[in-house]
């Protein structure tokens, strides 16, 4: 059993149908950025590609710390730019760290998962690390700088 | 509580994925707080394609 990074095949889909909003789109039926959330997960739980919804399986649990994870701050919305005139990076970070403040979570865990609450929680993507474990402390995950190179969701053609 | 006993251990992880720190400190052999900082790095990126339609 283990985690694997990937963007989820049901977020590529659901990019086409709007499902998901990270900034502001006038076709909807809100204008308003949707919710995102950042729940962490066990080193023995098997999220990977065709996780499709946020499931409170294999999610980590302990003091201070509440099912579903924390909200992702989303102040910056989705950019894009062309590398040339057939390629080009559409991308999208959360606008800041995201924190569990004062938790003890003491089963392994090595995996933040990013789910829509807004759309009945589906999925987005699933990230990562090397395992860790919190006592009495703050997990703290700092976003990688947001460009076309480097953001945390990108979707690039080339 | 007297922070002179207490045994403060650090650590670093570097690699393409992340870059991470922790800091523990002991008491007396007794992990009683345990930190960590985890910078990610890039992942690939989904790349779209249009298809030809000749």
């Amino acid at each position: 059993m283990a985690n694997t990074q990937a963007m989820c095949t049901s977020f590529l889909g659901e990019v086409f149908t709007a499902t998901h909003n990270f900034g502001v789109a006038p076709t909807r039926g809100s204008s308003a950025a949707d919710t995102f959330k950042a729940a962490l997960y066990l080193a023995s739980a098997t999220l990977n590609a065709s996780t499709t919804v946020y499931s409170a399986t294999g999610e980590v649990s302990g003091t201070g710390y509440t099912a579903g994870g924390v909200t992702v701050t989303n102040a910056t919305v989705p950019a894009s730019s062309n590398t040339s005139t057939t390629a080009g990076t559409a991308y999208w970070t959360p606008s800041a760290s995201i924190t569990y403040t004062t938790v003890t979570l003491t089963t392994a865990f090595d995996t933040v998962f990013i789910y829509n609450s807004t759309q009945s929680n589906k999925a987005v993507s699933v990230h990562t690390f090397g395992s860790q474990t919190i006592t009495a402390g703050t997990f703290t995950l700092t976003m990688p700088a947001n460009t076309t190179a480097a953001a945390l969701l990108r979707i690039a053609t080339t | 509580m007297d922070e002179s006993l207490l045994e403060k251990r650090e650590g670093v992880v570097d690699n393409e994925n992340e870059y991470t720190t922790w800091v523990e400190y002991w008491l007396e052999g007794e992990l009683v707080h345990r930190s960590a900082h985890v910078a990610l790095k890039k992942m690939p990126p989904i790349v779209a394609e249009a298809a030809s339609l000749t």
